[in-house]
């Protein structure tokens, strides 16, 4: 037997954390220069496997300390403490287009991370690796708690932080593909925020009754949580990423029963005929992407032109410069999917002549995609996609370069933490 | 930003305390900060933020615990408690005023007062003790290592003593500690009529392998083997007499060997690579094996609070009888309690007892206590060194020895027990056993003791060598 395989130590510390926190890798006790692969393998809900690895090789204590040192190759180069994560992308022989997604957010993801031999590349699950760990990454912290929330019509999730509260609030909207996304609710929770996901695309009502829901249905979901005993109703935020920014605005903007203190809206755009609501901003989707939508070489959609250019005609879009509300925009430049970017520059714009873009913050991020979600996600650069407002699935492109965009995401999360914290738990009232 | 808002700001000592509860006013009543005047300011307040890092962590690792968005200068109470698996309560607190920015680090700032004081990191965990009202001589022990130990940590408005129940504190947050990592395997040991709890590190393997062994109360204890087994040993757990029946303990000396060779044999063990790991009447079968077995050869030992005597032929209920021979010089304290120092002196005198240390011949590390009232643990263990140092074999044995540390020196942070309910085995009497130590500094003990443990067998059961090319 080779006797030097377990002298190999590894340590991955914490071995349970939270989705959005780092850990430190250490791998001890092989010679100096040793060469090694260190490996990731995460096993989905759906029964799809992601993989990611790196190439190092020890100092002269016979440690790699991947917080520390850099990786010579593999999914990521260079020194990249979390790269074991981000990097995952589903293994050789994986159907394309797949997206890792947690849907159980009540049990880890878990993660084995493993030291092999030598710098490989591939063949890892025909190997014994020389030692293994099994991390779990969580995006509920203990007792947070999760409760469905059906009545008044609405298909929603409630996350209520551990301890007594009251918490701050904030309703939480995910994209064209509808569902009811939980994971981004959950974590906000840990983080001490009462976060209520909504499904406002695909919800009970809509699937019984074949009609959108109108903007009551929000407002609904609003006085949920403003009346909820555990959430304080004058600290309630507002978070859109993709269609659901489209709607957040919407609301922001012209709704009487929703007092936001703050309004987070990522790779968004303001960009909608202002009357109506959802079947009014579908239809012009749909209308739109009949002549706008672009197919590239690889197949893959781009939606990105749809709502371009950004019109002149104040009907078709929402009205910023009436924000009364602090605006945290997040966008990627290569952002494929939705004209993030460019929208806005021009709600800067709007809200510069109106006078009130004391109150924006805009963080864009160049070679940034338009999925930007919790840190360490895996990034995507396309994925199989079905619309509400198609019939088939696509291949849409969403953009961003790899390092680029995990770089935003871990950024963006940060940020968006350190907005809502002063925000929801400052004391400067909603407006001036 | 946050906690600087001229609301809360007032540098003079009359600060505004503001009632942070005023969602809910019925729950608050009238907290006693210190010496200040409390004014009810706005409504919809936001309680001050108490986080927790991390906030799932095995039981030998640290916290960050952090209390921010509160009024600068604000005297608080950072809270602990346990309910424990026989649901008894354990607290522990300390107090703290926040910096000018509002906030209270514990990793950084003083506890003034509490369980604990000083810059105490681990503080809220390690001085844990019942609550008021509890039973006398109670000791916490995590019997089902599957699930982790859940602690309330939470942070109360001025300096409080008492009745934190009755009290509702500005916020809170559950942590998990953990004895087992994810991962790690659990294994019914039930084979050659040996019983006890086998635990293997998550990975591929094979691992080096520890016997695991507890003291005199018996039972069937896991916690340490799996935390053992979370830091990449395979270890077993050791059952060998029931809780309080050392009286009809019928075990031999093959016993342990049977032991030793399940672990040994494993699939998942490297059989060279095996250690002995004892406390209390556990390092006494340690140091046994150690220098008597023919078949056992540990590649090291470690004992805590050891004893190096053993009647000679005897199986344990031998030790048993031995044990019981002079009562009369159980030393009752004004407690109470009992301690058997005096007497373990006096039986430790007879030289057939004692083991021959001489004959070990692998490295071993004596953990003691010096303030130990249960046995004369660093007596044995002054001798043990003596005798291997007389044989030539002094740098087999290295000493850790701790002032004001009793005789229970387990994994970190873990609570101080200075005397607990013992079954003894005379029968169903029980006693509360008067172990020794101070509270801070036996926690010291623990925390230093541990990490040179897991060195010492690193060291040992995972020795580099030089690897060789594989092609």
């Amino acid at each position: 037997m080779d006797r030097k395989q377990y002298c190999v130590k590894l340590s991955v510390q914490p071995s349970r954390g939270l989705v959005d926190e780092k850990f430190i890798v250490l791998v001890q006790n092989v010679s100096p220069g040793f060469q090694m692969t260190i490996h990731a393998l995460h096993k989905c809900e759906d029964g799809h496997s992601y993989e990611a690895f790196a190439h190092y090789t020890a100092n002269a204590t016979g440690t790699v300390n991947v917080s520390e040192d850099p990786s010579l190759g593999g999914t990521y180069s260079g020194v990249e403490q979390m790269g074991l994560l981000w990097s995952l992308r589903p293994v050789p022989g994986s159907k394309p287009g797949l997206r890792l997604r947690k849907v159980n957010v009540q049990t880890p993801m878990e993660v084995t991370i493993s030291v092999y031999q030598g710098h490989q590349t591939e063949g890892f699950m025909d190997q014994v690796p020389l030692v293994g760990v099994l991390v779990e990454r969580w995006y509920m912290a203990p007792r947070v708690r999760r409760i469905p929330i059906t009545e008044n019509g609405l298909t929603a999730t409630l996350f209520l932080p551990s301890g007594l509260g009251p918490f701050p609030g904030l309703l939480d909207l995910w994209g064209g593909e509808g569902k009811l996304i939980e994971y981004r609710a959950a974590l906000l929770a840990s983080h001490g925020i009462a976060c209520l996901t909504l499904d406002y695309l695909t919800p009970e009502i809509t699937m019984e009754t074949g009609k959108m829901v109108d903007s009551q249905y929000i407002e609904t979901a609003y006085r949920v949580l403003e009346q909820h005993p555990q959430v304080l109703g004058s600290r309630i935020a507002m978070l859109g990423l993709s269609l659901g920014a489209s709607v957040t605005l919407k609301m922001a903007v012209y709704s009487q029963v929703m007092k936001l203190r703050c309004v987070v809206c990522i790779s968004g755009s303001h960009v909608q005929p202002i009357d109506g609501f959802l079947e009014e901003l579908l239809n012009f989707c749909r209308i739109n992407s009949e002549t706008k939508t672009r197919i590239n070489e690889e197949d893959q959609v781009i939606y990105h032109d749809l709502l371009l250019p950004i019109p002149t005609d104040p009907a078709l879009k929402v009205d910023v410069g009436r924000l009364q509300c602090p605006l945290l925009l997040v966008v990627g430049e290569d952002d494929q999917n939705w004209p993030a970017y460019e929208s806005a520059i021009d709600m800067k714009e709007m809200m510069e002549k109106a006078g009130n873009s004391h109150l924006l913050t805009v963080l864009s991020y160049p070679n940034a995609g338009h999925l930007i979600e919790p840190p360490y996600t895996p990034h995507t650069r396309a994925t199989a996609f079905l619309s509400v407002t198609s019939v088939k699935k696509v291949m849409a492109l969403w953009g961003g370069e790899t390092v680029a965009h995990s770089r935003a995401q871990e950024d963006a999360w940060r940020k968006t933490l350190a907005f809502l914290r002063e925000n929801l738990y400052g004391s400067s009232n909603c407006g001036f | 930003m946050i906690g600087t808002d001229s609301h809360f700001l007032n540098t003079s000592q009359n600060h505004h305390q503001v009632n942070v509860c005023s969602t809910v006013p019925a729950a608050c009543g009238q907290r006693d900060a210190l010496q200040t005047p409390r004014l009810s300011t706005m409504s919809q307040t936001v309680p001050p933020v108490l986080s927790v890092h991390p906030s799932r962590s095995l039981v030998d690792e640290k916290l960050k615990v952090l209390v921010e968005n509160l009024p600068p200068g604000s005297p608080v109470t950072l809270h602990s408690l346990h309910r424990s698996e026989d649901e008894h309560y354990w607290e522990a607190y300390g107090h703290y005023v926040s910096d000018h920015r509002g906030i209270v680090s514990v990793a950084e700032d003083s506890s003034v007062g509490g369980t604990y004081t000083g810059i105490e990191s681990m503080g809220l965990l390690w001085s844990m003790r019942p609550v008021p009202g509890s039973r006398k001589g109670l000791r916490l022990r995590k019997m089902n290592v599957r699930s982790p130990m859940l602690f309330n940590i939470s942070v109360y408005n001025g300096l409080i003593t008492e009745g934190f129940r009755e009290q509702t504190p500005l916020a809170s947050a559950l942590i998990e500690r953990w004895y087992m990592a994810p991962g790690v395997q659990r294994i019914d040991i039930r084979e050659k009529g040996v019983r006890g709890t086998l635990f293997i590190p998550p990975g591929p393997g094979p691992f080096p392998g520890l016997l695991d062994m507890w003291g005199g109360g018996g039972g069937l204890l896991e916690y340490r083997s799996s935390l053992l087994a979370s830091r990449g040993f395979a270890s077993f757990a050791l059952e060998y007499f029931n809780s309080g029946e050392l009286e009809s303990a019928e075990l031999e000396f093959s016993y342990f060997e049977n032991a030793f060779s399940i672990v040994k044999d494993h699939p998942q063990v490297i059989p060279d690579k095996i250690g002995i790991f004892g406390l209390s009447l556990g390092s006494i079968m340690t140091v046994y094996l150690a220098a008597e077995s023919t078949i056992v050869k540990p590649l090291c030992c470690v004992c805590v609070s050891a004893s190096h005597f053993y009647p000679p032929g005897k199986n344990l209920h031998g030790v048993y009888e031995v044990m019981t021979m002079k009562p009369h010089m159980i030393r009752v304290d004004e407690n109470g309690h009992h301690a058997w120092r005096d007497m373990g002196l006096e039986i430790i005198k007879e030289p057939s007892y004692r083991i021959n240390v001489e004959k070990i011949n692998c490295p071993m590390l004596l953990v003691n206590g010096l303030d130990d009232q249960n046995w004369p643990s660093v007596e044995c263990a002054d001798e043990i060194a003596q005798i291997m140092s007389a044989a030539g074999k002094g740098d087999l044995v290295t000493r850790l020895h701790y002032p004001d540390t009793g005789h229970l020196i387990e994994p970190p942070f873990s609570p101080h027990f200075r005397a607990t309910k013992f079954k003894t085995a005379t029968g169903k009497q029980k006693v509360i056993l008067l172990w020794g130590g101070q509270t801070k500094p036996h926690s010291d003990a623990q925390e230093d003791s541990w990490r040179k443990i897991l060195s010492f067998l690193q060291h040992h059961l995972y020795s580099r060598e030089t690897p060789k090319a594989r092609m």
